[in-house]
């Protein structure tokens, strides 16, 4: 049993099925894995702390732009549920965050398969700035994350070719939107929280953020050097 | 017949845009059917049942979608002011958030009859609205059952606007700003169903507000196949927990269905 840990690989090993095909069908890392294996003999996770990786082009590119952010919302909730926070709080709480955990986990695994070969590695991610004992650190930083995931999906819609990558981008994205709700009802505690004035414009339109705007506010959270360069504009 | 009225409105406030001859035929289909529908009275869930799942395939155009998106947002803006209005329906926290939702949806309307006239087109007048159902809800007397119409009718929006999605690409402007009215009725939805001791999110197709009438909110949303893909196949999650994870879709005409018997 793994102990939480400032950093972790986003890719869980609760799956040994699933890992080998990931394993299969990641072989363009195979050799980086042989060399952070050999470095790391305690980890074995195939993925090579601070190699870039790169995201891709077109639509296969922001379905990884949309992988690597569910990464970090599945890795933060896996942590989460091994605080001391979540041990102690109310049953409310308790479950939203059991929900969310596995939502983002399913979105996590439902990313890998879609993309299959063209999937990225599980990335680094650096939790160093979150106290996972203390309730404001854990649901300020999910409050950060849900909106972020929110504005992401809103701002990448018009950036998807394929009408079918689109619909599940939208399926996605209300589910994040409810999670944001949630968070934010429980963390702020007032009646507005789940949509005020810092999401929700004098238009009644929430944020919608490009891919290079999210990637720089996700990033002190991401150890693994992220290349979006190909993402289309 | 309310309903074919409706589709009869989008479509000719559409007129001016040079709309695909295979929509437009597509689109009379469609309202040949909802007025037959109407007329023999058929089961509700009959009706729906083969299209919930999916997303609209045949693209309408951009004013009709906007129009379709007006005529949800006149309905909840109204909906929500009514219940502001009526004598202590809503009090304390209560109040607050409905007041944000109320401000939120008019703010829609406003935003999409400008949008509406910047594209060249005609914001579709306000319907009447019936918020009783004909006498069935006692809306605005009973606090409880304005809650389970105002879920209904987010949880509707949520789907209305994802199932539009397609039919905005190439309209890069006006898809991101429905994704982001989309988002937001996500929020009120999530909000509305804490409200009544339901999780934010809807599990299956379980229709928990307790009214067997908005069964056709959740018909579809049980749904765990993605891009073709089971994701229960490739996931440790349970199946609920998958259900919950994603939303789903709603044709134009399944949420007019759904709205109907709340059109004057």
């Amino acid at each position: 049993m793994k102990t939480p840990t400032s950093t972790s690989r986003v890719v869980a090993d609760r799956d040994p099925q699933g890992r080998r095909r990931f394993l299969r069908t990641s072989g363009m890392t195979l050799a980086a894995a042989g060399l952070f294996l050999a470095g790391c003999a305690d980890d074995d996770d195939p993925i090579m702390m601070n190699e870039t990786v790169n995201l891709g082009s077109g639509d296969i590119g922001i379905l990884n732009y949309a992988y690597a952010l569910e990464q970090l919302e599945a890795a933060f909730y896996a942590q989460v549920l091994q605080g001391d926070y979540y041990a102690s709080a109310d049953n409310e709480e308790k479950d939203i965050l059991a929900d969310l955990e596995a939502h983002e986990r399913a979105h996590v695994d439902f990313f890998r398969a879609a993309l299959g070969s063209s999937a990225i590695p599980g990335l680094e991610v650096d939790f160093s700035s979150i106290d996972f004992n203390s309730r404001s650190s854990v649901l300020g930083t999910a409050q950060v994350f849900e909106d972020l995931g929110v504005s992401a999906y809103n701002g990448a819609g018009r950036l998807i070719m394929n009408p079918d990558y689109l619909v599940v981008a939208g399926k996605i994205v209300s589910v994040e939107a409810r999670h944001a709700a949630a968070i934010r009802s429980i963390n702020i505690g007032t009646p507005t929280a789940f949509a005020n004035s810092d999401v929700v414009d004098s238009n009644g339109l929430d944020v919608a953020r490009t891919p290079s705007q999210v990637l720089s506010m996700a990033g002190s959270f991401i150890l693994t050097p992220i290349d979006a360069s190909g993402l289309p504009q | 017949m309310k309903l074919l009225k409706l589709f009869n409105q989008f479509e000719s406030l559409a007129s001016a845009e040079a709309a695909p001859t295979t929509r437009r035929a597509a689109f009379g289909e469609v309202g040949r059917t909802l007025g037959k529908a109407a007329t023999v009275a058929l089961p509700l869930a009959a009706f729906l049942k083969p299209t919930t799942a999916f997303a609209q395939t045949s693209g309408n155009s951009v004013i009709e979608v906007l129009n379709y998106a007006l005529t949800l947002e006149y309905l909840e803006a109204e909906f929500y002011q009514m219940g502001l209005d009526a004598n202590s329906l809503l009090t304390g926290d209560m109040r607050e958030t409905v007041a944000l939702i109320a401000r939120h949806e008019a703010d829609h309307v406003n935003f999409l009859r400008t949008a509406i006239s910047g594209s060249g087109g005609t914001p579709i007048d306000k319907p009447e609205f019936d918020f009783t159902a004909g006498g069935m809800f006692p809306t605005f007397s009973d606090t409880p059952t304005f809650l389970v119409l105002a879920q209904a009718f987010e949880d509707t929006g949520v789907r209305a606007y994802k199932g539009q999605a397609t039919s905005l690409m190439g309209n890069g402007d006006v898809l991101t700003a429905a994704l982001q009215i989309h988002s937001v009725e996500a929020r009120h939805a999530s909000e509305i169903r804490r409200m009544r001791d339901s999780k934010g999110w809807i599990t299956g197709s379980m229709n928990s507000t307790g009214v067997a009438a908005a069964d056709g909110v959740y018909a579809g949303e049980n749904n765990v196949t993605h891009l073709g893909l089971d994701v229960t196949t490739v996931t440790q999650v349970n199946r609920d927990r998958v259900t919950q994870a994603w939303d789903e879709p709603l044709t134009m005409e399944a949420v007019l269905e759904i709205a109907n018997p709340f059109l004057a």
